[in-house]
């Protein structure tokens, strides 16, 4: 094959002619995220993610064989926001709670997802209702994860040559539909295959997955000797009046408070530059005074939420979502694909323990009133910054609430990222 | 069996048993040796294909917008009342089921609907009595049916029509003995043809392109799948002169060397299959099709109609080359042209109703004849399909280069002030641009205008639109199925009256977006409507949202956010 010289963002590179783009690109130190993309297969062009522009005109990179003269644009700002949107999409489309997700930390679009900086979505979160398909004899397909990337269908057959999923439906009720029959044909490593080759937790083995999760997750490059130490804060000491911060737990567990006593030492250091006012940590209950920073964790479920988190936009300069469930809800809005009257029901009337015949949903002028669905804080009052984890490590939180009160340059590393 | 016949052998149940069933699949799936599951997710693709019993008429309403501001809700819930059914459910009526379906070609017929793919236009609550009533006592469906013929309202004086004057079969293929492919494909050159399926790319190149393909077979495709909303423009040419249609496609095979042609005919448009049958039989009896076309020795070529099964996405030329291979619709990755990669892999030209009409008329009446008719670049004349608020929907035959202005007059729109060019895939505009001209150098357009007076809700159009392109993407890249679905969230959120400027600038660059990344023209489309009305609606969409400067707060709906709690509690606590 003859060799060809082409462009990327303006760099001269080589490659063989009529080669993968994004292969192409990888041997000149280019990396192009994908997640269809898969070595053998056709190109499928289905996530989009490697969207790049040939000679000015877009095109799904995977597709495209690289030739004599072209110019390819691949980290435009432009392009690196749409390959960014096109994840948040996936994030929206879904029911990604990663904290419980069996994947999670070997799933590659997390993995982009921390690539690609991805704190909060700009997208709202559409919360469609989708399967758990357990019905198959080995396979069990989380719907709610699938990101229709099509490797499954084309990747996976039996070893009479028969597809074992397919798309079914169309437009935005599309489904990747397993064929029973055929599943139960296949041998333990066909259906390990389709476990491994499925770049989200969507196809999952029974009795594999959580025993021994996919690996040793792979996606997790932080260890403890690199962890970002928490420290040089004293620095900041004055003699004026400290930095005052408010904490407090909405739709949360509090493990996010957990987290930010998790600085072990640092709470000293830390309190020698700041004050806490209203907080858990303090238990002062009302605003004692209007506070420089507010951290917001748990998402708003109920009417007190949200008044609680009007107080704090009110009383705070800035305010940070802290953790999945403030940036979008988290595990709590797993309840955001089910009908409010189905989750009161279930709680509160069939639940295992409750008295037979019981008809009471608690009700009272001085109970707050729960809401429709769980909602993400940005979507009640402005959050200035967010910071994504379930819960987000404990000196990463005080790093950045560091950065941010003393207003010091910061961007998170990518270690540093975890939606889990 | 062939993989090829699979949508032929699918309608043969549907069509015979209502329905298709497990028991049917399992057989087709025996015959082409494919898993059940591939045959499951064909026929979930097409709408017109069922899983379940449906009862003996299955009425197809059409909910396009044009329908909506001509009383779709009332025929709708006629319907509901008489036949005791629900839209969109299977029940266990025998005798009625009903559904909602993209446009079906009637815009100046609406409300229309189609029962068992017999048409029956403008309807209205009493006419869907007595059509209800009379089905239930037997009465044909042949007798009931209406004639969805399109009214040509307009053609251009001084002889200028190229599609409707005088046609003799035959006329522009006897042309053809006298010239050698080369020397058509410089006349199309000439005239400059383009497609009039709405891409307007250079038909004289395409063609080229197939003949200098050294693929063994070649074949010659009619897009007939005529989806777009409001646009009906193919389908008169298929009512009226199908036979010309048939013409360029011969042309096309005599140019390219292709001897295989395939109609694609939307299944709504059944009730014409037999007459472009006829239309076929017609050339086959003088010998314009077949063996040894005009006694030339290697001049061969035939014709078949393949109907869809309801799909847009369809329309687009590579989805529907997968469609005719017995598979989902999906436009393929834009890898190769159909002329290098089409119909199971041989070159392959694909061509819209309208072009294959124009072609024949060009080579018929030569190029002198074009070079006076028309604008610089867009020769001839365009077929625009009008509905909406006008006095007179219809076909319009017009020169290129005629005013919006004009048009507006001619069909006697009403105080018109939102229009929209080239259906919901096309662009909007408002009142200051009525003088623009309908060309390539100014505006171009596919096929369709609706017209809507200053009464409509224009956020009620972009609503419509966007449904429609959220049923109707194919479903395989993540912009366009999770794009369009997301961009309808934003207009639940202006209706609800909870969106500031903000949003509106969100839309346009989230529209971008989708519009950037998406693999086939539907995505690449679907958000430009709704991007431009903002800009050029401006005064609309401000009174629907708050106008925000930087920090603007953020609105957040209780009333609604605790409904569902203040009613369960009401109802059930009490
Ligand atoms: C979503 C979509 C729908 C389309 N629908 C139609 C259609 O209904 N009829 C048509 O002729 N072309 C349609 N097209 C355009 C075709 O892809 C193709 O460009 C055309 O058939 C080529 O013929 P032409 O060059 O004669 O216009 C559609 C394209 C897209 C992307
Ligand atoms: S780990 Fe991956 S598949 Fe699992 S929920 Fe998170 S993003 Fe989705
Ligand atoms: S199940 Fe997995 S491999 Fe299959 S389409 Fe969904 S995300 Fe892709
Ligand atoms: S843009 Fe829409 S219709 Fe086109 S391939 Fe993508 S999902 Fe399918």
């Amino acid at each position: 094959m003859k060799n060809i010289s082409f462009k990327i963002d303006g760099r001269n590179c080589t490659a063989e002619q009529g080669q993968n783009l994004i292969e192409a690109a990888k041997q000149n130190g280019i990396f192009i995220p994908t997640l269809c993309h898969f070595k053998h297969l056709n190109p499928l062009g289905s996530c989009r993610v490697c969207t790049v522009k040939n000679n000015g005109r877009t095109i799904a990179g995977c597709t495209l064989n690289v030739d004599e003269g072209m110019d390819i644009e691949v980290n435009t700002p432009e392009l690196l926001d749409a390959r960014k949107a096109i994840l948040e999409m996936m994030f929206v489309e879904g029911n990604h709670f990663c904290p419980s997700c069996e994947k999670s930390g070997d799933c590659q679009m997390q993995n982009l997802g921390y690539e690609t900086g991805i704190r909060y979505t700009r997208f709202p979160h559409l919360f469609v209702d989708r399967i758990v398909d357990a019905r198959p004899e080995r396979i069990v397909v989380n719907q709610n994860r699938c990101i229709k990337c099509k490797r499954c269908i084309e990747e996976v057959r039996t070893t009479d040559g028969n597809r074992v999923f397919n798309f079914t439906n169309r437009g935005n009720k599309t489904l990747v539909s397993i064929d029973y029959e055929q599943e139960a044909k296949l041998s333990d490593t066909q259906a390990e295959h389709a476990m491994h080759i499925c770049p989200t937790g969507s196809i999952l083995v029974k009795g594999k997955s959580f025993g021994k999760p996919f690996g040793n997750r792979e996606f997790d490059y932080s260890n403890k000797e690199k962890n970002i130490s928490f420290n040089e804060i004293k620095k900041h000491k004055t003699t004026h009046k400290k930095k005052r911060i408010a904490t407090t737990s909405l739709a949360g567990c509090f493990g996010c408070h957990m987290s930010m006593l998790d600085v072990d030492l640092g709470i000293l250091d830390l309190i020698e530059v700041v004050e806490f006012n209203k907080s858990p940590i303090t238990d002062i209950k009302n605003f004692t005074e209007h506070c420089d920073i507010g951290l917001i964790e748990g998402g708003c479920c109920n009417t007190h939420n949200i008044e609680v988190l009007r107080e704090f936009r009110k009383n705070c300069d800035i305010l940070v979502s802290v953790g999945e469930c403030a940036i979008w809800g988290g595990l709590p809005a797993i309840r955001n694909t089910v009908p409010l009257e189905e989750c009161l029901k279930e709680a509160y009337l069939n639940s295992m323990t409750s008295e037979e015949n019981e008809i009471i949903i608690p009700n009272h002028e001085d109970i707050p009133k729960i809401l429709n669905k769980v909602y993400s804080n940005h979507e009640v009052v402005k959050i200035d910054y967010h910071i994504p984890g379930c819960p987000p490590n404990a000196n990463h939180i005080w790093n950045v609430v560091k950065h941010i009160l003393f207003e010091e340059e910061y961007s998170i590393a990518y270690p540093e990222f975890k939606y889990d | 069996m062939k993989r090829s016949r699979l949508l032929t052998r699918l309608w043969e149940f549907q069509n015979k048993f209502g329905f298709i069933s497990d028991n049917a699949i399992s057989e087709i799936a025996q015959k082409l040796r494919v898993s059940k599951i591939e045959i499951e997710g064909v026929i979930s693709f097409y709408h017109f294909f069922h899983r379940q019993p449906t009862g003996k008429y299955i009425i197809y309403l059409n909910n396009s917008i044009i329908s909506e501001h001509k009383g779709f809700e009332l025929v709708k819930t006629a319907f509901e009342k008489e036949t005791g059914c629900t839209f969109g459910k299977y029940c266990d009526n025998t005798l009625f089921s009903l559904f909602e379906t993209s446009c079906i070609g009637l815009s100046d017929q609406e409300p229309a609907a189609l029962i068992n793919f017999h048409p029956f236009t403008n309807l209205n609550p009493e006419k869907v009595k007595s059509i209800v009533q009379k089905l239930k006592i037997g009465v044909s469906l042949e007798t009931l049916q209406n004639n969805p013929t399109s009214k040509i309202q307009y053609i251009p004086p001084g002889n200028k029509t190229i599609f409707f004057r005088d046609y003799f079969l035959g006329n522009s293929i006897k042309k053809i003995l006298k010239h050698s492919p080369e020397e058509l494909l410089g006349t199309l050159f000439k005239t400059n043809l383009e497609g009039h399926g709405g891409a307007f790319f250079s038909t004289g190149l395409k063609w080229k392109y197939c003949k200098e393909s050294n693929s063994t077979k070649k074949y010659i495709i009619c897009n007939a799948d005529e989806g777009e909303p409001g646009t009906f423009k193919d389908k008169s040419l298929l009512n009226n002169v199908p036979e010309l249609v048939i013409e360029g496609m011969i042309i096309a095979s005599y140019i390219t060397g292709a001897s295989k042609g395939i109609i694609y005919l939307r299944a709504e448009y059944t009730y014409l299959f037999k007459k472009i049958k006829n239309a076929i039989q017609k050339f086959k009896n003088k010998g314009y099709l077949g063996n040894e076309i005009l006694g030339m020795k290697d001049f061969k070529f035939n014709i078949k109609i393949q109907l869809g099964a309801g799909a847009y996405v369809c329309g687009a030329e590579t989805a529907l080359i997968e469609s005719l291979e017995g598979k989902r619709g999906e436009p393929r990755i834009r890898k190769y042209f159909p002329t290098e990669y089409g119909y199971f892999g041989n070159s392959t030209v694909v061509n819209n109703v309208e072009t294959f009409a124009k072609a024949a008329r060009i080579i018929e009446l030569g190029t002198d004849f074009f070079s006076n008719i028309g604008t610089q670049k867009s020769k001839g004349t365009k077929l625009i399909s009008i509905s909406g608020d006008v006095a007179k929907p219809g076909i319009y035959e017009i020169e290129w280069g005629t005013t919006i202005k004009e048009l507006l007059h001619l069909s006697q729109a009403t105080a018109p002030y939102y229009l929209q060019i080239s259906g919901p895939s096309g662009e909007c505009i408002n009142e200051m641009e009525f003088d623009r001209k309908i060309c390539k150098e100014d505006l171009i357009c596919g096929g369709s205008i609706m017209v809507f007076n200053r009464y409509r809700s224009i956020l009620q159009i972009i609503e419509n639109f966007m449904k429609f392109f959220n049923e109707e993407s194919c479903g395989s890249c993540t912009p366009c199925r999770a794009g369009n679905q997301i961009l309808y969230e934003k207009i639940k959120k202006i209706k609800k009256g909870i969106c500031t400027s903000k949003d509106l600038e969100e839309i346009k660059e989230w529209g971008k977006i989708v519009s950037l990344t998406s693999r086939c023209g539907l995505g690449q489309t679907s958000t430009k409507t709704f991007s431009m009305a903002i800009d050029k609606f401006k005064d609309y969409f401000n009174l629907k949202v708050k106008t925000c400067t930087d920090n603007c707060s953020i609105e957040f709906d209780m009333e609604e956010a605790v409904y569902d709690y203040d009613s369960i509690i009401k109802t059930t606590q009490f």
